[in-house]
């Protein structure tokens, strides 16, 4: 909450967003950047899926090109097209205290789910389960236009 | 109705409607973080279901977040074209949003359709429990968020209520933005 | 229409052109008011549904096997649907109803100055599905299997498989019943949270807003942050019960204890959510009958916020013997008793507030102070449970169910009489009676003590909770063990006998009550300068600019002991 005083009434669009008039050629911009990003995002783990011999580096891969950029693709949608540089600050913070909440969320549950064994206890169901798809449904990947990748992680 | 003097009022100098916008963002981001977390868990606790990821649909995925990215972009020229007063063009933009959502829910349903004939079914095992709840509570805000545009669209074309353009466009990036981690955790990390 | 047809008209179906007024005026109104009255009678219908539900099971308890008066006989089957019942109830359709929706709803455009909600459709539909979900709740009573009996935690694989719990249907619906209570308080709460924020009076700063309200926004903050987990896990455990999906389920590579984390990182703040607007009730009332200005006003405000922060960070004490990583329950443990600091500094700030004061013991000045004294007391045994060690003993006992409803009883019960007793003048523009008042204070107080001590001490002795018939174990029937639960029964008895006073008084008062003044406590805040009841609109004069904050009382500047917020430095006295 501010302090502000009271600020006349107005029903008019354009209250308070003089600040972020950009042409319209400008949010275009923005979605080309958007869209290269999205190429190297499903380029980047094909790839590594098929060129990259090493598990680790594969790995390394993927996570940069599929979740860092997922991030700043988030960031450029969020900044560019929610305009949040121009809103109040507490939005951000709002924002931002909600994602800190779902990492403490993941922080106090992982240790019990994430993980099969622990500190003198083991998940024995978790650890024996066995994943029934692979079994029952034989090798669908060339009805699903999809090649198996070479590499599991 | 009678319109309250409490809806007119502004102290934090922001309009009502994106403030509660941007609240009810907040509070999605939690419904979405906690399915999205157990997801994360069980996929980083379960090795193995790299092999059920393998069936998924990386180009689908892929067509789809460009379908969602383009939405976003027609949705935020449509709140550039409210932003001029010009409240045809925003409505005309904001349809093309709507359409936009409309080609998202065909390629999911047809999707869904192969994966469920190839035998991959919310039941098939937990992975494909969470890619269809996970994506499925996606799918049910896309809809919702088309219909409000519907009446946004519809006020839009005859120069009224334009703020709500903003604050449709808003919630439809946040859906956009859900979708962009949806797509990597659920496509692209084999 | 002519008019003489028109009034031939009326003649002949008064009755049916009534309804149609009575519907837009109880039922369609988008009126903050009467939504918030709305919200109060279905939380008071819903209370007598949860108290019948103990009654029936304290009863098979007490006396088992007997056929209970009003009930019949109790089977196992039904004593579990009753306790999940009596949880779910009282924790989803009661307190939260009259505490958060029906008190937010009424005071909030009152007390910052408005004439509604910012979303007065939104409020409408919110109270809508509200009555949905109760009504759902009520419904799986009816179904074959009957309602659900799995504990209002709803545990998983309990929860899940229809085979262990026996109510596939009724389970489900009280999972979405669950769900759709928890999408109307979501859109209540940002309703809330936006009208204070936007729609304040001219002149009402941060500062100026008085306790109850910023309570009831941090409560809704809360809430509004803490659920969705828990409604993804709702989702998750609906497909689990009706499709088969395995999310909970350890044979199929699922995890039961995920639910819990799920349920508890909504579930303890939660208890927040409930217990800070009652402590902004009690805020409000001590100021007005000790006619003093409220002890660290900023204070009270970082305590709360604190509180509510620190809530996020202790859920997994609800878990400790569920088998969850030991480090995490050291880690749980500390963050537990941290808690206890904020929540006792509140109280010191309340006690401050008394001291020196000149108190006025009306009616709802008995509940306030029933509120911190008795809460104290379900705070001081929380300490025992918040560390680990002695949880592991205490967890399965009835020692947990003593402390919980020494926590909440206070909340939603001596809170919400509390609030009712103190606002009714404003609510209904009439009195309600203090003799009868105090009869109910006493008649609830004395029995709600002597119904929780015997569960303190029976938890001691490690009398087990989850038990339907003791007759069966023989360990638990020692010396005087089953005396104690009679004691109990028998007080639950009285005091439920007692409430049929506070109804009477209720509804008498509401309809031949004494006329109210519009400001009979002589209270600063703003809705005491409104007529009472207020009109649709709220202000009929205009509405309210602010000059000052909400707990000016016996400024020695001026001759009357309280300063309205609404009037002007210059009418200085």
């Amino acid at each position: 909450m501010s302090d502000t005083a009271h600020a006349p009434a107005s029903n008019d669009a354009a209250h308070g967003h003089d600040a972020h008039g950009h042409p319209d050629s400008f949010y275009i911009r923005i979605w080309g950047i958007l869209l290269v990003m999205l190429v190297i995002s499903v380029a980047g783990p094909e790839l590594a899926h098929r060129v990259v011999s090493n598990e680790t580096v594969a790995f390394i891969i993927v996570l940069f090109t599929a979740f860092g950029i997922a991030i700043v693709k988030a960031y450029m949608v969020v900044k560019n097209f929610m305009h949040i540089g121009v809103e109040k600050k507490y939005v951000g913070y709002l924002l931002v205290t909600m994602l800190i909440l779902m990492g403490l969320m993941l922080g106090g549950v992982g240790p019990d789910v994430l993980r099969h064994e622990g500190h003198r206890w083991v998940n024995q169901a978790a650890k024996d389960y066995k994943l029934p798809g692979d079994a029952e449904h034989g090798a669908p990947h060339e009805a699903h236009g999809e090649p198996a990748s070479p590499v599991k992680h | 109705m009678i319109r309250p003097i409490a809806t007119t009022r502004e102290m934090t100098g922001m309009p009502t409607g994106r403030l509660a916008v941007w609240w009810l963002i907040a509070s999605e981001i939690v419904i979405f973080g906690g399915v999205l977390g157990s997801y994360l868990m069980h996929r980083i606790g379960h090795k193995e279901w790299a092999a059920a990821s393998e069936h998924t649909n990386t180009w689908a995925g892929a067509f789809n977040t460009l379908v969602l990215l383009t939405s976003s972009l027609s949705a935020v020229l449509a709140h550039n074209a409210a932003l001029r007063k010009d409240g045809k063009r925003a409505a005309k933009l904001l349809w093309a949003t709507i359409g936009g959502g409309g080609i998202f829910l065909v390629v999911k349903s047809i999707e869904w359709t192969t994966e469920i004939q190839h035998g991959y079914t919310i039941t098939a095992n937990n992975f494909w429990s969470f890619y269809y709840t996970a994506a499925g509570l996606h799918g049910l805000h896309v809809i919702a968020g088309m219909i409000v545009m519907m009446f946004v669209a519809a006020d839009a074309a005859k120069g009224k209520e334009l703020q709500r353009v903003e604050n449709a466009g808003l919630y439809w990036h946040f859906v956009d933005l859900v979708w962009i981690f949806l797509f990597p955790l659920l496509y692209i990390a084999k | 229409m002519s008019a003489a047809a028109h009034a031939e008209h009326d003649h002949a179906h008064g009755h049916a052109h009534h309804d149609e007024g009575f519907i837009q005026k109880y039922l369609w109104s988008t009126d903050h008011k009467m939504i918030a009255m709305q919200y109060l009678f279905t939380g008071i219908a819903m209370a007598l549904v949860g108290g019948f539900t103990v009654y029936a099971f304290r009863m098979q308890l007490a006396f088992p096997g007997m056929p209970v008066p009003g009930y019949g006989r109790v089977t196992a089957t039904d004593y579990n649907a009753l306790v999940t019942t009596h949880g779910s109830v009282m924790v989803f359709w009661v307190a939260m109803p009259v505490l958060i929706a029906a008190l937010g709803n009424y005071l909030i455009p009152l007390m910052i100055g408005c004439d509604d909600m910012v979303f007065p459709r939104l409020n409408r539909l919110s109270y809508q599905l509200f009555l949905l979900s109760a009504i759902v709740l009520m419904a799986s009573f009816y179904v074959p299997g009957g309602a659900f009996g799995g504990a209002w935690t709803s545990y998983p694989p309990l929860s899940a498989k229809a085979e262990y719990n026996l109510t596939g249907l009724g389970s489900s619906m009280w999972l979405f019943a669950v769900a759709l209570e928890f999408a109307a308080f979501l859109l209540g709460g940002i309703n809330f949270i936006t009208t204070v924020m936007n729609s304040r009076a001219p002149g009402m700063k941060m500062f100026d807003v008085p306790i109850v309200v910023w309570m009831i926004i941090i409560a809704s903050i809360l809430f509004m942050a803490s659920v969705g987990p828990l409604i993804a896990g709702a989702v998750m455990l609906m497909f689990d019960q009706q499709l088969g999906t395995g999310f909970f389920d350890p044979a199929k590579g699922g995890d039961p204890v995920l639910w819990q984390h799920l349920f508890w990182f909504f579930g303890h703040p939660e208890v927040y959510v409930v217990l800070l607007p009652a402590m902004g009730i009690v805020a409000e009332i001590i100021t007005v009958f000790s006619r003093k200005k409220l002890f660290a006003y900023k204070t009270v405000l970082y305590t709360a916020i604190g509180t509510g922060v620190l809530s996020f960070f202790v859920w997994a004490h609800h878990q400790f013997i569920a088998g969850i990583d030991p480090r995490m329950a050291n880690v749980f443990s500390v963050t537990t008793l941290l808690i206890s600091i904020p929540v006792a500094e509140m109280v010191f700030v309340y006690i401050g507030t008394l001291y020196g004061g000149s108190i006025r013991l009306t009616t709802p000045m008995l509940w306030a102070l029933a509120f911190i004294a008795e809460f104290l007391l379900g705070g001081v045994t929380g300490i025992f449970l918040g560390a680990s060690g002695a949880d592991i003993y205490f967890h399965d006992t009835y020692f947990v169910i003593a402390h919980f409803h020494y926590t909440f009883f206070p909340i939603a019960f001596i809170g919400s009489f509390a609030a009712i007793t103190y606002w009714f003048p404003k609510m209904f523009g009439r009195m309600m009676s203090e003799t009868w008042g105090k009869v109910h204070f006493w008649g609830t107080i004395i029995p709600f003590n002597l119904i929780f001590i015997p569960l303190f001490l029976l938890g001691a002795r490690g009398d087990h909770r989850r038990i339907y018939d003791y007759r069966h174990f023989p360990d638990l029937m020692k010396a005087g063990m089953q005396d104690l639960r009679i004691l109990a029964t028998l007080a639950l008895l009285v005091l439920l006998a007692f409430q049929v006073v506070f109804l009477v008084n209720l509804f008498h008062s509401i309809f031949r009550g004494e006329k109210a003044a519009a400001n009979p406590w002589n209270a600063n805040t703003l809705e005491w300068q409104a007529p009472s009841p207020p009109p649709h609109g709220n202000f009929p004069q205009g509405l309210p600019n602010v000059y000052r904050g909400p707990y000016e009382y016996s400024h020695p500047d001026r001759a009357e002991d309280y300063w309205p917020q609404t009037e002007p430095e210059a009418a200085k006295s």
